[in-house]
């Protein structure tokens, strides 16, 4: 591996993987997992007030990023590209404007931008980037759903195994999980707002899950 | 339910995340097609049952989708201690233990050695 980690700019230069952009032209629509859900009219004409808020935020940019942790070129690259470094620590995730990183393992980050920088990014992480790794566009696997309000630790709670106790779960931290009877990656943004990033094709799942979940709550949809 | 802790996430989590992986150090045999037949279907096949301390692979299938090590006792279920791959366990059977462990294999060998040299002759 150590060799891998050591390239020159050349033998990387030779290695570049073929990038596509992904975004299909403008007279495609782009379509959340949610769409189905129309969370737009449900915004209008739902209750304004209750427990839970949940918003979509969809059409992201995922990038999923892997590299070695201990090395210090790769790190000052992806500072370069997105102007915040990696979090190496267990758990954590860092932020700078609309770019934000997880940490989902020991040498395995998930990269979040505005959708339509996917590409830009994900070019300039190829001129940056030396040495062995690995940047892939998952962007149209997962969602982000937000949840927000007075209730959501109760409402997690019954979801996921996790210590949310703002003492064991402080903003800012990531944890993979389970969450009902699938897995999400799940962000404390704020003492009473969370941030789920869920696999598309349990989307669905989830958003009636949480509908269920809040009834004793009240679930506000803000769109 | 046990509680186990990821030495990736550095952190207790419930089982229910976690799957167990089998034995752990398993060393693939270097030069399997040296391998008789028999030495290559142990490597495959054949693994403890230990009523005691035992090695495992576990991976922390629902966070990290790490694999690591786990000395675990199978009678009292006790979790004696975590490591990563590539450490060495420091919990390890008592020498008393291991002897009576190696004195099986040694048995178990020889008694094989004499079906071959038989098989030979």
């Amino acid at each position: 591996m150590s060799d891998l980690n050591t390239m020159t700019a050349a033998e990387s230069a030779a290695t570049k993987a073929a990038v596509m952009d992904q975004l299909p032209s403008s007279e495609i629509e782009g379509q959340s997992p949610l769409h189905h859900a129309d969370l737009l009219s449900l915004a209008t004409q739902g209750p304004s007030t209750g427990g839970i808020h949940f918003r979509e935020h969809k059409l992201l940019g995922h990038l999923t990023l892997r590299c070695n942790a201990e090395n210090a070129d790769q790190l000052a690259a992806v500072e370069r590209v997105l102007g915040v470094g990696l979090p190496i620590q267990p758990l954590t995730s860092n932020e700078s404007g609309d770019y934000s990183i997880r940490w989902l393992s020991p040498d395995e980050w998930l990269i979040l931008v505005p959708g339509l920088e996917a590409f830009e990014i994900e070019t300039k992480f190829r001129d940056e980037m030396p040495g062995h790794y690995s940047l892939v566009n998952s962007s149209g696997g997962s969602t982000v759903l937000e949840l927000s309000g007075e209730n959501v630790v109760e409402l997690l709670q019954k979801a996921t195994p996790i210590d949310l106790h703002l003492k064991a779960f402080p903003v800012g931290k990531v944890v993979s999980t389970l969450f009902a009877k699938s897995t999400t990656t799940m962000r404390r943004t704020g003492e009473q707002r969370f941030e789920l990033v869920v696999r598309r094709s349990f989307s669905d799942y989830i958003w009636l899950w949480i509908q269920d979940a809040s009834l004793e709550y009240g679930l506000v949809i803000e769109a | 339910m046990l509680h186990i802790y990821c030495p990736h996430c550095a952190e207790y989590r419930v089982e229910t995340e976690f799957h167990a992986a089998g034995q752990a150090h398993i060393a693939r045999p270097l030069d399997p097609e040296a391998c008789s037949d028999q030495e290559w279907g142990e490597y495959l096949f054949f693994r403890k049952n230990p009523r005691g301390l035992h090695h495992e692979l576990w991976v922390h299938a629902a966070g990290c989708r790490k694999f690591f090590n786990m000395t675990r006792d199978t009678q009292s279920y006790e979790i004696k201690e975590v490591y990563k791959v590539g450490e060495k366990p420091s919990v390890v059977d008592s020498p008393a233990q291991q002897k009576a462990m190696s004195m099986e294999t040694v048995s178990e060998e020889t008694v094989s050695g004499e079906n071959m040299s038989g098989a030979q002759s």
